[in-house]
């Protein structure tokens, strides 16, 4: 079953560089999507199993990316055809197998149980991505290309500096040294404590390049922006949170050899320096894609700094993988429409959205309303169960600092965005009868399928996936 | 045994500092595979069974072969020869290396080494070797003196990775490997795309400056 869904992600990208028409790979694309999703559902229901001598397992934590990489995926994947046809002039060949590709490596970080493996499944994104971002080849999607291959290289490079010092740190103290997950888990009492922290540290900085955490996001903004907006969605939704599944399994090593806190303690303040740098940049800010790379990197900040908090903040984090992934994938693809409509990725350029395209106007100000923390959306109940958390457990600065930031966001983004569903279309005098663009189905249904979704998960959570995120934050809460 | 691994590892660090000090950027690719071919000695010297063979001759016929010629064969196709005006001179450089190496001894001394390491150069050297390659990928213009950067960094990476003998099994020491090589191919390309954007003989990522905020 494991290998099934590698290998399904895997055939598709073969047969995408097989087919001779451009027509029939776009089609691919939502078939080989459903059937992934189909295959994620199904292996949910089974119970844990290992494959190929532990190398392969699909635990709590990755069970919950892999839900959120393969939903994403599919109503990504139904998008993404009509993006695609627009852009005609471009065979589409690399891009449809990159995709598949890159969702075959995604699914691997969340079954490795090898923190090698996971490596190099986790830098295999970075190569299967690097050509979907540079796919409309225009000189500045070159330049964020080459920013995001040349500085995730590098971070993950010294995430792999900071494995083999984990390991290391086994050596040291005269134990075998192993990167299976589970053999590190059972020896982590006897590491040696200097080489797990200085571990952790190239860790942290490594892999947070690839989830986006200040100050190490630079390429973030650029590849988010320059991007096909399917693949924004791709990377903010999905790929930072394959990058946050690394950083929480050392999370757990560090859990298990009862020295979280200084774990906790690096959480919190790159928490909350990747939501204050993101609070300054969305301020003010002209490009409304590079604004949605912003809040990924302020939502990216969450995550850890509810890892950090610890308690019941780790169950709300994981939740706000959920809800922040399938939120993105609204804003992400909604503002891919507005790009469409009005051909400017400038919010100054963009005016009367609500009138020219009303449905995908509504789904961009549906999204901003949740991923800002309105209720009754998913993100809402997600950070409030943070915030309590962090109340419960006396971390009242974190909390004033969140919330004072949350609300800076708030206004700088709610500035953007509502001048640009407001008002009148640019060349269009709001007297006259104004008549709306037609939208196509396939790019308003998908962002309808997640912005359901996000509501959804903000009216109640479905039984089974509350056990799954219970079972999920039991792995990295280690009850003490 | 014993000193031909200092040996090696002695020229990993005069390599590293070639690199830090040279303009001529063939000169810089060479020097990378030199340093590629060392570290598939330097494993040999430590482990002599088939999966340290596999591995090793993977390691020279990817780093010390196969990378360089698809570094020369991208700077053949964009015609540069040199590394003009990098952000830090290259007296600097080599004077930030030395500092570098410094820094990645003392760290070393600091940290508790398992006995096989205790009293050897392999820790620091790795250390050493990762910083070199951080420097000259950020302080080179040229894409592909970041390529080289990008490289050493890598090659301490593995060095460090040789202490481990055998937490690593070979399929991911191989997969390191090959994400490598796909690395180097994906830059290859990207190299050959800014240099027809931007058509210029210099291929200066100092241009790659229209994304900013």
């Amino acid at each position: 079953m494991l290998l099934a869904l590698l290998m399904v992600p895997l055939g598709a990208a073969l047969l995408a560089l097989a087919l001779p028409t451009d027509r029939l790979r776009a089609a691919l694309l939502p078939v080989g999507g459903a059937v992934q999703l189909g295959l994620v559902l199904l292996a949910l229901r089974l119970p844990e199993t290992v494959s190929l001598g532990g190398w392969l397992a699909l635990d709590g934590l990755g069970r919950l990316i892999l839900l959120v990489v393969s939903v994403l995926f599919f109503f990504s994947a139904i998008y993404t055809p009509r993006y695609l046809a627009q852009h005609a002039a471009h065979s589409n060949r690399v891009f449809v197998a990159g995709m598949f590709a890159f969702l075959a490596m995604m699914t691997l970080v969340s079954e490795a149980h090898h923190l090698g493996l996971m490596w190099v499944a986790i830098e295999a994104t970075t190569l299967t991505s690097a050509p979907l971002i540079y796919f409309e080849k225009s000189p500045r999607s070159l330049e964020a290309t080459w920013k995001y291959l040349v500085l995730c290289s590098v971070g993950i490079a010294i995430a792999l500096l900071g494995t083999f010092f984990l390991a290391y740190s086994a050596l040291q103290v005269g134990l075998s040294p192993s990167l299976a997950l589970s053999d590190l888990l059972r020896d982590a009492p006897h590491l040696s404590r200097p080489w797990l922290h200085t571990a952790f540290v190239l860790l942290i900085v490594g892999y947070g390049t690839k989830m986006g955490l200040a100050p190490m996001h630079a390429w973030l903004p650029d590849a988010h922006s320059e991007a096909p907006s399917p693949v924004s969605a791709l990377l903010s939704g999905a790929l930072l949170n394959c990058a946050f599944l690394a950083i929480l399994r050392f999370f757990q090593i560090c859990g298990a050899a009862h020295d979280a806190g200084f774990a906790r303690h690096l959480m919190i303040l790159l928490g909350l320096v990747s939501i204050a740098v993101a609070a300054v940049f969305m301020i003010r800010q002209r490009d409304y894609k590079r604004m949605l790379a912003y809040s990924s990197i302020e939502h990216m900040g969450i995550l850890v700094l509810g890892v950090g908090i610890g308690g019941a903040a780790v169950f709300g984090a994981l939740l706000h993988v959920i809800n922040n992934g399938l939120t993105k994938g609204v804003l992400f693809l909604s503002a891919g429409n507005i790009h469409l409509a009005y051909g400017t990725k400038e919010a100054r350029g963009v005016t009367g959205a609500l009138r020219r395209i009303p449905i995908s106007a509504a789904l961009f100000l549906i999204g901003f309303l949740a991923i800002t923390g309105a209720p009754p959306f998913g993100p809402f109940l997600s950070e409030f169960t943070i915030v309590r958390a962090a109340f419960a457990r006396g971390r009242y600065a974190v909390v004033t600092a969140f919330l004072v930031l949350s609300f800076v966001i708030l206004v700088g983004m709610g500035a953007t965005v509502l001048s640009m569903v407001h008002g009148s279309p640019p060349g269009e005098d709001s007297a006259n009868e104004i008549r709306p663009v037609r939208e196509p189905a396939s790019t308003v249904w998908p962002i309808v399928g997640l912005a359901s979704l996000v509501l959804l998960l903000g009216v109640f959570v479905p039984g089974p996936l509350a056990n799954l995120l219970h079972h999920a934050a039991s792995l990295v809460e280690v009850s003490r | 045994m014993h000193q031909l691994v200092e040996a090696l590892l002695v020229s990993v660090l005069v390599v590293n500092f070639f690199v830090l000090g040279t303009s001529r950027l063939n000169a810089v690719i060479h020097a990378s595979a030199v340093e590629g071919v060392l570290l598939g000695a330097t494993l040999l010297c430590l482990r002599r069974d088939w999966e340290a063979l596999a591995l090793a001759s993977g390691v020279i016929v990817i780093k010390g072969v196969v990378i360089p010629a698809l570094l020369r064969g991208a700077m053949r196709e964009v015609a540069i020869r040199r590394e003009v005006e990098p952000f830090v001179g290259f007296t600097t450089s080599l004077l930030l290396g030395a500092l570098a190496t410094g820094l990645a001894l003392l760290f070393a001394g600091t940290l508790p080494l398992a006995p096989a390491q205790a009293g050897t150069l392999f820790v620091p050297t790795a250390l050493a070797t990762v910083l070199t390659g951080f420097l000259v990928l950020t302080t080179r213009r040229k894409a592909i003196s970041q390529a080289v950067g990008y490289l050493v960094l890598e090659n301490g990476v593995f060095l460090m990775g040789l202490t481990l003998a055998r937490a690593l099994p070979l399929v991911v020491e191989l997969g390191v490997l090959l994400d490598l090589l796909m690395g180097v191919l994906v830059i290859g390309i990207i190299i050959n795309h800014i240099n027809r954007e931007l058509s210029s003989v210099e291929m200066d990522t100092a241009k790659l400056s229209s994304l900013q905020d």
